[in-house]
C-alpha cells in the first residue's frame, strides 16, 4: 500500500533523535501496517531471526529487533501496539521498552490502533534505552494524547537501589507455561531477591480476557484509520478504475495484505449497528476491568513480573496460517497496552539456543523504575551481552 | 383550518469564523485557489493527528450559554466512518452522544405577534467536509479540500415548529444569535450557514409523529420555505393517496422547487461511530465557561426588551431593530443624538426609509451611504419644525445620492417650511381666490373640502408650509376671518 512513499515530514519522535545527534541508518522491516507478531505479513517478505535463519524475530518491530540483535544498529525504534516491541526483543535477546501511553508522541507514526499504540525504543541493555527513551519522550503539542510531565533523567536514575522493591509475580503468567520458560523467569526473579527485592505472587482475574479484548478494539480503531488508504491521494491505486467504488475497492482490496485486510473486516464488523455494544462496548468494559486489576495490583507491589512470551522464537511459517494461535503469542504483553502501562523485556537466558525474554511491568510513568530494575540485573547477569553466532 | 398538522425539526450547520480549521492550523479564509488550504492533517498524512482548536470550543460554548443550555463537563469526539473522496480521513470527527452543548431553548415571534419556544436539543463540534467539483472535468471529479475540517457547530432543534414559517422563523433567529455571537459570519451564499430540515406531517390531533423526510443541505431562507411547503403538499398527497411515507433522505433542487429521493433509510450507510481514540476526551471546567460567560454581549432578545422598556417601542419594532448588533448600534447612535423621547421617530426612519434604501442597493447597515448621526441631523429638523416629514424624505434621498448633510441640502434648495404666519396668510388668499366655487360650498356646509384647500396651499407653498400652522390659520380664513 505505501510502497515507495516517501514520508514529506518527519515523525516527532525522528526529529527528536535527529535534534539529539543521532544518525538515521535506514528504515526496518516489519509487519505490515504493524499487525503480526513474527514479521511474516510484511510486503517485503519476513525478517529473519539472527540467532536461526529459520525462526521469526517477532513482530511486529521484528526488523528493528533483528537489527539491533545483529549489532548492525545500536537502538532501533519500534510502536508497541500489544507487545510489538517487548515480543521481538525477547525472540531476539535484546531489551526492548514500551513507555506509558502518552509519555512519547505518537505524531508521525501510522496509527494502527491509536489508543494502544505507543512508540518505544530497543536496544542492546537497559543503559542504552534509558539513554535514547530520554530524548524521545515528551509532551508534543502535536498529540493530543501525550502527556504533559517532565522527562526523568532516566541514565541517572538508573543505580537506584532494588532493596525492598516489591516484584508481584503475575499468577496468570505462569498458568500452562512450558518448565523449562518457567524456570529461567523464577531464575530471573531470584536474582531481583538477591539484589534485595522482595516477590510475591499476585492476581489478576480479568487478564486471561486480554487477547480476546485486544482483538476487538485494537481492530475497530484500524478499521477506521486505514481508511485513509483509499488510493485518492497517496500510497497504492489500481489500474484504470471504472468508477469511485472500484477504485475503493480495489485500490483497498490490491493494496493491502491478508491479514491487514482481515483485522479491518473484523473491525468494521464489530462497530457495526447491532454489533457494537456487543463487541466494542463489551470490549472496552473488560478492558477497565483489566486497567482496574492492574491499579490495585500496584497498591500492593511496585512491578509486575513475568515472562514476556510464551515460548521463544518460532519457526518461519509455523503459525502463520492460523491467526489465533499467532494472537495468543501476545498474551503476556497485551495488557499492559490496554492499561496503558510501560512494559521492559530483557533477556533472561535460553532454552534450546534461543533467547528468551523476562518481562516487567510498571504503574504509569514508572519508567525510571523499570530501567532501574532491567539495568540492574543485567549488572548481576550477562545474557544481554550474548550475541547470535555470526554477528560478533 | 387544515386537517393536517406539519412537524419540523431543523439542524442548522453554522461555520464558526475561527482564523484556522478545527484540527488543524491551516487557514478557514473562504475562495483560495483549491488545496491550497490543506496541509497534512487535511490531507490525512500517515500518522498526522488532530488537535482541537481551542477558539472553537469556546465558540461553541458562548453558544450554549447564549441559549441556556447545559455545557457538558465532558464531552466526547466520535469518528463518524464513511468513503468519500473528499472526506480524506475516511472519517468525520464529530460528536455522537456526548455533545458539548445539550438542551437549550430560543423564543421566536411569529408573525401574529406572539412568542414561541423552540427547543434545542443539543449542538456539538464537527469538522466539515472537503467540496466535490463535477462541472468543468472531462470524465473526472475534483477534490477541494480547503473546506475539510473547517469547523461547524451542528445545533439541532426538537421537532417544535409547526409550519415553514416557523421554521424560517427559527432559522433567522439563529442566525441572529450567531452574528450575535461573533460565532459565524452568516453567509449563506458561502455554505457558512445552511440546514437540512426534517418533516413530517400527521393528521391533527394525531398522537404519533409521521414518518419524516430529511431535507438536505438548504442554504437559504426562501428555500427552506419553499422546500418545505414542496415536502408537506408532496407527503399529505402520498397519504391522501393512500399511500405511506417513506423515511429517506432528500434533496432540494431550486430550479425545480422539487425535493427528490437521495437515499432511502435501507441505503443509509452504517456510520459505525465510536470515540476518537486521538482525542481525549473534553473536560470543561467552570471556571471556563464563566470566562466565556464573561465575553457574551447583550443578546437580540435582552436588546429588544430594552428597547421596548426604555424607547416603548412594540415588539415588533424592537425585534427588527435588535435583528443584528449592527443594526441596533445603528438604531441607538441615532437615539441618542436626537434624544429618547424621539425614539420613535428614529425608528420610524431607520426601519423605513433607511431600512428601503439600504435593500433597494444591497448594503448591510454598516455600508450605510448615511451615518446614523447624519440621520439624525436631519431628523433633528423635523423636531424642530424647520422641515416637514414629506420634505424631510425629499431631503433624505439627496443626502444618500448626494452625501451631503441634511443641513446643507435644506439650506441649498431653501426647504425651511414657512412658518411665518403672514406669509401662509398670503398663500391662503391667493388659493381662495382662485377657487371661489369651493369655497362657496365649504361655506354652504361641504367640510371635506377643507383636505382640498391644504393640497392647494402647500402646492402653493412648495410644500413648505408649516402643516400644523397652515391648518390652523386655513380654518379661520375658511370660516371668514
Amino acid at each position: 500500500m505505501l510502497d515507495n512513499f516517501i514520508a514529506p515530514y518527519d515523525a516527532t519522535v525522528v526529529a527528536k533523535l535527529k535534534t539529539a545527534g543521532m544518525v538515521m541508518l535506514g528504515k526496518a522491516n516489519m509487519d505490515e501496517f504493524a499487525m503480526g507478531s513474527s514479521n511474516e505479513t510484511s510486503f517485503y517478505g519476513p525478517v529473519r531471526n539472527p540467532w536461526d535463519p529459520n525462526k521469526v524475530p517477532g513482530g511486529s518491530s521484528g526488523g528493528s529487533a533483528a537489527a539491533s540483535a545483529a549489532r548492525l544498529a545500536p537502538c532501533s525504534t519500534g510502536t508497541d501496539t500489544g507487545g510489538s516491541i517487548r515480543q521481538p526483543a525477547a525472540l531476539t535477546g535484546i531489551t526492548g521498552v514500551k513507555p506509558t501511553y502518552g509519555r512519547v508522541s505518537r505524531y508521525g507514526m501510522i496509527a494502527f490502533a491509536s489508543s494502544l499504540d505507543q512508540a518505544g525504543v530497543l536496544a542492546r541493555s537497559a543503559a542504552d534505552a534509558a539513554a535514547v527513551l530520554r530524548v524521545m519522550a515528551g509532551f508534543d503539542p502535536k498529540d493530543s494524547t501525550s502527556v504533559d510531565a517532565p522527562v526523568p533523567d532516566y541514565p541517572a536514575l538508573l543505580n537506584a537501589p532494588l532493596k525492598g522493591l516489591k516484584i508481584g509475580l503475575l499468577r496468570e503468567f505462569f498458568e500452562g507455561l512450558e518448565p523449562r520458560n518457567a524456570k529461567l523467569i523464577r531464575d530471573a526473579l531470584a536474582v531481583f531477591t538477591s539484589l534485595g527485592a522482595e516477590t510475591l505472587e499476585v492476581s489478576l482475574p480479568h487478564l486471561p480476557m486480554s487477547v480476546p479484548t485486544y482483538y476487538v478494539v485494537a481492530p475497530a480503531e484500524c478499521s477506521s484509520n486505514l481508511s485513509r488508504f483509499d488510493g485518492v491521494r497517496y500510497g497504492y491505486r489500481c489500474e484504470s478504475p471504472k468508477d469511485l467504488t472500484d477504485l475503493y475497492e480495489r485500490s483497498r482490496g490490491e493494496g493491502f495484505g491478508a491479514e491487514v485486510k482481515r483485522r479491518i473486516m473484523t473491525g468494521t464488523y464489530v462497530l457495526s449497528a447491532g454489533y457494537f455494544d456487543a463487541y466494542y462496548l463489551k470490549a472496552q468494559r473488560v478492558r477497565r476491568l483489566i486497567t482496574d486489576d492492574f491499579r490495585a495490583a500496584f497498591e500492593k507491589v511496585d512491578l509486575l513480573a513475568g515472562p514476556t512470551t510464551p515460548t521463544p522464537a518460532f519457526a518461519i511459517g509455523a503459525k502463520v496460517d492460523d491467526p489465533v494461535t499467532m494472537y495468543l503469542n501476545d498474551i503476556y504483553t497485551i495488557g499492559a497496552n490496554l492499561a496503558g502501562l510501560p512494559g521492559v523485556s530483557t533477556p533472561c537466558g535460553f532454552v534450546d539456543g534461543l533467547p528468551l525474554g523476562l518481562q516487567l511491568i510498571g504503574p504509569h510513568f514508572a519508567e525510571a523504575k523499570l530501567l532501574g530494575a532491567a539495568h540492574q540485573f543485567q549488572l548481576a547477569t550477562d545474557w544481554h551481552t550474548h550475541r547470535p553466532g555470526g554477528y560478533e | 383550518m387544515s386537517d393536517w398538522e406539519v412537524v419540523i425539526g431543523l439542524e442548522i450547520h453554522a461555520q464558526l469564523a475561527t482564523r484556522s480549521k478545527i484540527f488543524s492550523g491551516s487557514p478557514t479564509a473562504y475562495g483560495a485557489p483549491p488545496n491550497t488550504q490543506a496541509d497534512l492533517v487535511d490531507l490525512a498524512y500517515p500518522g498526522v493527528l488532530p488537535v482541537l482548536n481551542g477558539e472553537a470550543l469556546r465558540m461553541a460554548v458562548k453558544f450554549g450559554l447564549a441559549i441556556n443550555a447545559q455545557i457538558a463537563p465532558r464531552s466526547i469526539f466520535a469518528r463518524k466512518n464513511y468513503f468519500y473522496p473528499d472526506l480524506p480521513k475516511g472519517y468525520q470527527i464529530s460528536q455522537y452522544e456526548h455533545p458539548v452543548v445539550g438542551k437549550g431553548a430560543i423564543s421566536v415571534l411569529l408573525d401574529d405577534g406572539t412568542a414561541k419556544t423552540i427547543g434545542v436539543t443539543r449542538a456539538h463540534l464537527e469538522e466539515d467536509a472537503g467540496k466535490s467539483l463535477h462541472e468543468g472535468l472531462a470524465n473526472a471529479s475534483g477534490i477541494d479540500l480547503n473546506r475539510a475540517g473547517t469547523p461547524l457547530l451542528e445545533i439541532v432543534s426538537e421537532p417544535d415548529m409547526r409550519s415553514a414559517k416557523e421554521a424560517v422563523a427559527y432559522m433567522k433567529k439563529i442566525h441572529t444569535l450567531v452574528r450575535y455571537l461573533e460565532i459565524c459570519d452568516g453567509n449563506m451564499q458561502e455554505g457558512s450557514f445552511r440546514c437540512d430540515a426534517n418533516v413530517s406531517v400527521r393528521r391533527r390531533g394525531a398522537a404519533k409523529f409521521g414518518t419524516r423526510a430529511e431535507i438536505k443541505n438548504l442554504n437559504s431562507f426562501r428555500f427552506v420555505e419553499k422546500a418545505i411547503h414542496y415536502e408537506v403538499a408532496r407527503q399529505i398527497e402520498i397519504i391522501e393517496g393512500g399511500g405511506k411515507v417513506v423515511q429517506e433522505t432528500r434533496l432540494y433542487d431550486s430550479d425545480k422547487n422539487e425535493t427528490r429521493s437521495m437515499r432511502s433509510k435501507e441505503e443509509a450507510n452504517d456510520y459505525r461511530y465510536f470515540p476518537d481514540p486521538d482525542l481525549l476526551p473534553l473536560e470543561i471546567e467552570e471556571g471556563f465557561i464563566a470566562s466565556v460567560r464573561a465575553t457574551l454581549p447583550e443578546l437580540p432578545d435582552e436588546k429588544a426588551s430594552r428597547f421596548t422598556r426604555d424607547f416603548a417601542l412594540s415588539a415588533y419594532d424592537a425585534g427588527v431593530l435588535s435583528a443584528s448588533r449592527e443594526m441596533g448600534a445603528y438604531f441607538e447612535a441615532v437615539v441618542a443624538a436626537l434624544g429618547q423621547s424621539h425614539a420613535k421617530l428614529a425608528a420610524n426612519w431607520v426601519m423605513g426609509d433607511l431600512s428601503g434604501m439600504l435593500n433597494r442597493d444591497n448594503l448591510e447597515i454598516g455600508d450605510s451611504r448615511i451615518s446614523a448621526a447624519a440621520l439624525a441631523a436631519l431628523l433633528k429638523r423635523i423636531v424642530d419644525t424647520t422641515i416637514s416629514g414629506k420634505i424631510a424624505k425629499e431631503v433624505f434621498e439627496s443626502m444618500w445620492s448626494e452625501g451631503k448633510s441634511a443641513d446643507a441640502i435644506i439650506a441649498e434648495r431653501g426647504l425651511e417650511q414657512i412658518t411665518d404666519s403672514g406669509a401662509i396668510e398670503r398663500v391662503i388668499d391667493e388659493v381662495m381666490a382662485a377657487n371661489p366655487k369651493q369655497l362657496a360650498d365649504y361655506r354652504s356646509g361641504k367640510d371635506k373640502l377643507f383636505g382640498f384647500f391644504v393640497g392647494q396651499v402647500q402646492k402653493a407653498s412648495g410644500n413648505k408650509a408649516n402643516p400644523a400652522k397652515l391648518n390652523e390659520l386655513l380654518k379661520n380664513k375658511l370660516a371668514g376671518g
